[in-house]
């Protein structure tokens, strides 16, 4: 297998597109992909969505975006991992970089989620479930996370407002993302009454359904000749899973999928958990950000929230996660979520992150979900 | 949801009908092909007697397409006697006297009606037991 480079990225701002299709949010970032790589060709492109054809009436988005971008004729395929779709295009870009099929890969993630009313959107990221034994049961995507947080309150001794500085965090490093949803800071007393969505998760505990698309150019490391100062090697790209339905979990309150891509990535990578410079973590929900950091590794269990209190998940902390806003301030266009992870991942390693910039980052990681982490990608990149 | 759907899924919604593997006698609901503990494909159907214990629970205040009109209703996961969890709507409660760990039992009630004249679904839906003898 060779080493693989990121040697460009392009997002545009996640938020209610009504002036911009689909076609149009992915066409955008690919093209500004391209032209932060100083390429005009590409050999395969890999598009990471979940909706488009539930909520958009288009399928077969890789001959679409292929297209569109002007590459007719290449490779392009659309890869669907629920949430993590984007995660999922990525690990395909980088196995068919790695493996030596082709020398230039386009991933892109896009996604458009307000095209719809609110309920049939809730309905359609339902989807991501078990639609015989969880969705028929009026069983939203935010009740099956609000089903774990419940729990762990219990189990560990918590009340939903341990969970604020994750979402204080999010905010706040979101402010000076340019391609962030939100652009203002929220405050301590905002979160406490914050609207419930289904108890004990707020508004202010979800990640904001919203529209975007990025992309990234992949290339052989060997063959970039030492010439790209900004181009960052992904030491890892790993993808395991989960059962589909919380159900069927042993222990629903341990991210065993998180757990398994973790640790393959840190094997393939030669690097521990500590050695991790800033986790782009799925930060979908604030549950799922502390049952991330256990799974991962960065926490024991029944610790996760406590690293946010004690403000080790600020880019001045030891664990810093969601550095530019995460899926909860930078929005989560869903199947775009985890190419915006890496997009954001190489700004740290470039040390292009302006007022949210990881002091001396070198390794970063992002995680990509889908379902409540019934499938998770993990990639490690290195500076 | 079309009907053969609906129907196939008859024995489950009604009856709580899972499977118990004849070789290491792990119960599962809802069923499936393959042991998750042994990996045997010998499996046979166990119907289940819909008693256990309260995992957890949540009040939905946003609701899926088709459910806005139960707003606000309560879901929850119930962990079998005999093993298995199962997630369901929780009926016949206020949701602020829920406590995780409590006795439910299952009841069959209405899930869903799909539009003006369309299809009612019923299944199970699992309720705090009062008095358990
Ligand atoms: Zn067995």
């Amino acid at each position: 297998m060779r080493d693989v480079s990121v040697v460009g990225i392009g997002q545009t701002q996640v938020k209610e597109h009504w002036d911009k299709s689909l076609r149009q949010l992915a066409t955008s970032a690919v093209l500004n992909a391209m032209k932060d790589a100083h390429v005009d060709h590409a050999d395969a492109l890999y598009v990471g969505n979940m909706l488009s054809g539930e909520l958009t009436g288009q399928e077969n988005l890789g001959a679409l975006i292929a297209d569109e971008v002007g590459l007719r004729g290449i490779e392009a395929l659309k890869v669907e991992a629920a949430c993590g779709g984007g995660g999922g295009a990525l690990h395909i870009g980088y196995l068919a970089v790695a493996s030596g099929q082709f020398d230039v890969v386009i991933v892109t993630g896009a996604e458009k989620l307000t095209e719809s009313s609110n309920c049939n959107t809730t309905a359609s990221l339902a989807m991501a479930a078990d639609a015989d034994y969880e969705t028929v049961h009026g069983i939203s995507f935010v009740a099956l996370n609000a089903l774990l947080m419940r729990r762990y309150m219990y189990e560990y001794d918590l009340v939903p407002e341990d969970f604020a500085a994750f979402s204080l965090n999010a905010h706040a490093n979101a402010a000076n993302n340019p391609y962030a949803m939100f652009r203002a800071p929220i405050t301590l007393e905002q979160y406490k009454h914050a609207r419930s969505v289904a108890d004990p998760i707020s508004v202010l505990d979800s990640s904001p359904v919203g529209d975007g698309a990025a992309a990234l150019v992949l290339m052989p490391t060997a063959s970039l000749n030492g010439n790209r100062a900004r181009a960052v090697k992904i030491a890892a790209s790993t993808v395991a899973t989960d059962s589909l339905a919380l159900h069927a979990r042993r222990d629903p309150l341990w991210l065993s999928a998180v757990e398994l891509s973790s640790q393959k990535a840190y094997a393939q990578a030669g690097v521990t958990p500590k050695d991790i410079d800033v986790f782009e973590a799925h930060d979908a929900f604030s549950i799922m950000s502390v049952m991330s950091l256990e799974a991962a590794g960065f926490a024991e269990r029944g610790r996760g929230a406590y690293l946010g209190r004690e403000g080790e998940i600020t880019p001045q902390g030891k664990v810093p996660i969601s550095t530019m806003g995460g899926l909860k301030a930078r929005g989560h266009p869903v199947g775009a979520t985890g190419v915006y992870q890496a997009a954001e991942a190489v700004t740290q390693l470039r040390g292009e992150a302006g007022k949210n910039q990881v002091p001396n980052a070198r390794v970063a990681m992002t995680q990509s979900l889908g379902g409540v982490a019934a499938n998770a990608a993990t990639h490690i990149f290195v500076n | 949801m079309d009907l053969a759907r609906n129907w196939r899924l008859k024995d489950q919604r009604y009856r709580l009908e899972g499977i118990v593997c004849k070789n290491c006698g792990a119960k599962f609901f809802p069923p499936r092909q393959v042991c998750t503990e042994c990996h045997s494909q010998d499996l046979t159907p166990h119907e289940f007697d819909g008693h256990g214990i309260l995992y957890s629970f949540s009040t939905l205040h946003q609701a899926p397409l088709g459910y806005e009109g139960s707003l606000p209703y309560t879901v929850g996961i119930v962990k079998l006697d005999e093993g298995p969890m199962v997630e369901a709507q929780l009926t016949d409660t206020n949701p602020d006297e829920l406590k995780i760990g409590q006795r439910m039992e299952m009841v069959t009630r209405k899930l869903r009606e799909h539009g003006e004249e369309g299809l009612i679904v019923y299944g199970y839906k699992f309720r705090p037991i009062a008095n358990e003898n």
